[in-house]
């Protein structure tokens, strides 16, 4: 039982990781959908730079500035020169995709060193608990740090608050004086950095090996998780938490010897993903929580 | 004697001129704001006024000219700069964030270091200071559009501005909400702070500036004391033309009615967190009569507009026309009956903006057009068959356009909305259901406007208005009514409602 937690907490560390990112992304007013892309960037990079240096933390490093300069390039298009964002961002991950393939080609087959536990003294020992929260890999007790910074971020330091207003009403954030587009760059990073970082917890804690499109889906899941948390970061832990234990079950259920076809199990992540965010819209409709200015230009003067 | 009266001066404009591509927005403007004074900036849409002040507060950059403060010369890049002069300004458009709350709203437009706990303590002062209750906690989304424009003079006061720029501030409010606001703005001025007024309401200017400039086609075109200037030659100078005369029609009068349209009961949930709920609207409308619906914006009248028209849906009974139940038929059925809509958004939901007038006179008469014909002949319908129509329509109704068939919207909102109104008469509807008909619409086009309307009444046509605008409530409706949070107050004969009723209805304490 207490392994299954573990294993559930380790499992939705990724999508988490990415779904604060692309929060953040979302609440300045842009839908990024290039997350999954993102994801791999960080991955290949964490991979590749385990294997060079020998370090599991150069892997977060690297795995982190992957992400930003990928997500660069989607802001370069969507901010700079005002490309359809979603386009755009579809692009991003068929391209990352492609580019990560050629770039793992060499790391086939080899394997690359994990993130050692930290075992927080004292409260690593509470019983059971202490197992699944207080012996974990940095990642973890980041990701967690970051919920709880970018929901105090949001409420109370003026950059949060200038991102949400940025999100908000754009054309009223550029009359008051503040630069939409630097703004929007710097939470595109942000959440190309989260991603990156996602991506890289893959390969660095979960499966060491190099495997082409080895992100499967989680960062198309750590999107609708988004709109799933209605743009709340609390929520979100909840969400990546079921994701989490809806893609164990799998290995429960081979582990069980249960008689249920293994495609339908591979399948329940996104059959979940899809009732999630049908149920929220049905929610939703009357009540909207999303940025209203999410996936719109700013032109600038008129 | 200069060196006295420019140590009165706050801010001097001289000679500044902005150019849009092609199009010079101000040309030459030389202004002189003293402190402590309330200056009016007077002219139609499209004067140049909104321009100006931009320039003063640094979201636009003057081509060409100087703005001097307390004599030094100063270059305003952006908002912030402009702050840090002690320009603040109130937008026409209010530059809120409806999500965030009224506290985190004015906390980005702060250029202190402040905790969010210290601020909201600091506005419930100053707004009790001021005598503009505020509740500093609440999101803005939740609050009247009066209480948004609050949040927005609290804002520019908690930075001590010497000079307060109020773009257009009272074409939102109650009468009783304007009061409120020239007292504040007289204590303001009092304290030593200037205040550049804008409006279009010459009433206004009157009765709280002292001094006024006005603008026509980017030029001053004059500039002197409101005491030695009239109203009318304020609206002569402002339009370039002596005031035509519109020989007033009166209003029908009441003989031989019998209903047209009734509403009962009518309920429409709310659209979308920014909307209103329509609760329990009941209404009749007489045949000859004009029925005005008043109400400070964002209070249902969007919703109720598509309640009418049919683009939202409900019980068949719930409107009736000639006892025919209609709340649950769509748009195209309602208008075959004889009903005409005229929605409040000129460009886009009125018109199509980026097609020709004639294209869009096609549309409006695509019924008409492909009554007689079969299928195919429908399918093949050529757009050139409205143009005889859209053109007796710009020429009826003296629709000012740029070149022969032009896009909509290339139309100025006046000539546009002249045109939506025309084509709608041109249907010769028996009730015609027009929103907000004259909103930024210049005074010649909206007095045309109204006397079409007056026409169409005394032609026996049942009219329902819904306008922000109370004068021109009171000028051509018959009976008036208060659209306030989604309720409707009772119909009442326009001689027997006070402006001071209608604000009490409003919901404005």
């Amino acid at each position: 039982m207490e392994n299954l937690l573990i294993t559930i907490l380790l499992t939705s560390i990724p999508i988490l990781l990415a779904g604060l990112g692309e929060l953040v992304t979302e609440k300045s007013g842009v839908l990024n959908l290039g997350v999954e892309g993102m994801m791999l960037c960080g991955a290949v990079a964490a991979l590749g730079s385990v294997l060079i240096f020998g370090n599991p933390y150069i892997g977060i490093l690297f795995g982190a500035v992957a992400g930003i300069l990928i997500s660069t390039v989607f802001s370069f298009f969507t901010i700079t020169l005002m490309t359809n964002q979603v386009a755009t961002g579809l692009g991003l991950t068929i391209f990352a995709t492609a580019l990560t393939g050629l770039i793992g080609e060499p790391f086939v087959g080899k394997t690359a060193a994990s993130l050692p536990k930290l075992e927080i003294i004292f409260l690593s020992d509470i019983p059971y608990l202490g197992k699944i929260l207080f012996s974990n890999d940095i990642l973890v007790y980041f990701a967690i740090f970051l919920i709880f910074f970018i929901h105090f971020g949001f409420q109370n330091t003026k950059l949060g608050i200038i991102i949400r207003a940025v999100g908000d009403n754009h054309d009223s954030a550029h009359s008051i004086g503040y630069s939409v587009k630097l703004v929007r760059w710097i939470s595109t990073s942000f959440g190309g950095m989260c991603a990156g970082m996602g991506g890289a917890y893959i390969p660095l804690a979960l499966t060491p090996h190099w495997s082409e499109g080895m992100t499967a889906g989680k960062g198309w899941i750590a999107l609708a998780l988004v709109v799933f948390a209605s743009w709340m970061p609390i929520r979100l832990l909840i969400g990546a938490l079921i994701f989490g234990g809806i893609t164990i079950l799998q290995f429960v259920a081979q582990a069980r010897g249960w008689d249920v076809p293994s495609q339908f199990l591979n399948m329940l992540p996104y059959l979940a993903t899809i009732l999630a965010l049908a149920l929220i819209s049905f929610k939703l409709k009357h009540n909207n929580y999303a940025p209203a200015c999410l996936g719109k230009h700013f032109l600038g003067n008129k | 004697m200069t060196n006295n009266l420019d140590a009165m001066t706050f801010i001097e404009v001289k000679n500044l001129s902005k150019t849009f591509d092609q199009f010079l927005a101000n040309d030459s403007i030389s202004l002189n704001i003293k402190k402590g004074e309330i200056h009016a900036l007077l002219g139609e849409n499209g004067a140049g006024k909104s321009t100006l002040v931009k320039c003063l507060y640094g979201v636009v950059k003057p081509t060409a000219g100087q703005i001097l403060i307390n004599d030094n010369h100063v270059i305003i890049n952006n908002p912030r700069e402009a702050r840090s002069y002690g320009i603040g300004m109130v937008f026409q458009h209010f530059s809120l964030f409806p999500a965030l709350t009224v506290s985190e709203n004015i906390l980005i437009s702060l250029d202190e270091k402040i905790t969010k706990k210290h601020l909201e303590d600091k506005i419930s002062i100053t707004a009790k200071q001021w005598g503009l209750s505020i509740e500093p906690t609440k999101k803005v989304l939740d609050l009247s559009v009066g209480e948004q424009q609050r949040v927005e003079i609290i804002r520019c006061l908690l930075q001590n501005p010497k000079l307060l720029i109020m773009d257009e501030p009272t074409s939102v409010l109650s009468p009783q909400e304007i009061n409120q606001l020239f007292k504040v703005l007289r204590k303001l001025a009092n304290s030593g702070c200037s205040i550049l007024y804008i409006s279009h309401k010459l009433n206004e200017i009157k009765q709280i500036a002292s001094k006024v400039t006005i603008l026509r086609s980017g030029k001053v075109i004059s500039s002197t004391d409101t005491s030695k200037i009239s109203t009318t030659s304020m609206a002569e100078k402002m339009i370039g033309k002596k005031v035509k005369k519109i020989t007033k029609i009166s209003k029908s009068s009441y003989l031989n009615l019998s209903t047209a349209i009734s509403i009962n009961n009518l309920n429409r949930k709310k659209l979308s967190q920014f909307g209103t709920e329509l609760k329990k609207i009941s209404f009749n409308v007489k045949y000859g009569e004009i029925l005005g619906i008043a109400g400070v914006a964002g209070n249902g009248q969007v919703e109720l507009m598509n309640a009418l028209s049919g683009e939202t849906l409900g019980d068949p009974d719930e409107i009736i026309f000639e006892n025919k139940k209609i709340g649950n038929t769509n748009i195209k059925f309602r208008r075959n009956l004889g009903l005409e809509f005229v929605p409040e958004e000129r460009n886009g939901h009125a018109t199509v903006p980026d097609i020709t007038l004639t294209e869009n006179t096609f549309l409006t008469f695509y019924n008409a057009y492909s009554k007689n014909n079969n299928f195919l002949d429908n399918i093949l319908l050529s757009s050139n068959m409205s143009s005889n129509d859209s053109i007796s329509i710009i020429k009826d109704n003296d629709v000012r356009c740029p070149y022969s068939n032009p896009l909509a919207d290339q139309l100025s909102g006046g000539n546009l909305q002249k045109f939506i109104v025309g084509r709608s008469l041109k249907a010769n509807p028996k009730v015609l259901i027009i929103s907000q008909p004259t909103w930024g619409v210049d005074i010649g086009a909206a007095s045309e406007i109204r006397s079409k309307l007056l026409l169409l009444a005394k032609a026996g046509k049942a009219i329902i208005l819904i306008s922000q605008d109370l004068d021109e409530i009171y000028e051509i409706s018959n009976k008036i009514c208060v659209i306030n949070n989604g309720s409707l107050s009772t119909p009442k004969i326009t001689s027997k409602i006070s402006a001071t009723d209608i604000g009490i209805l409003m919901g404005i304490n």
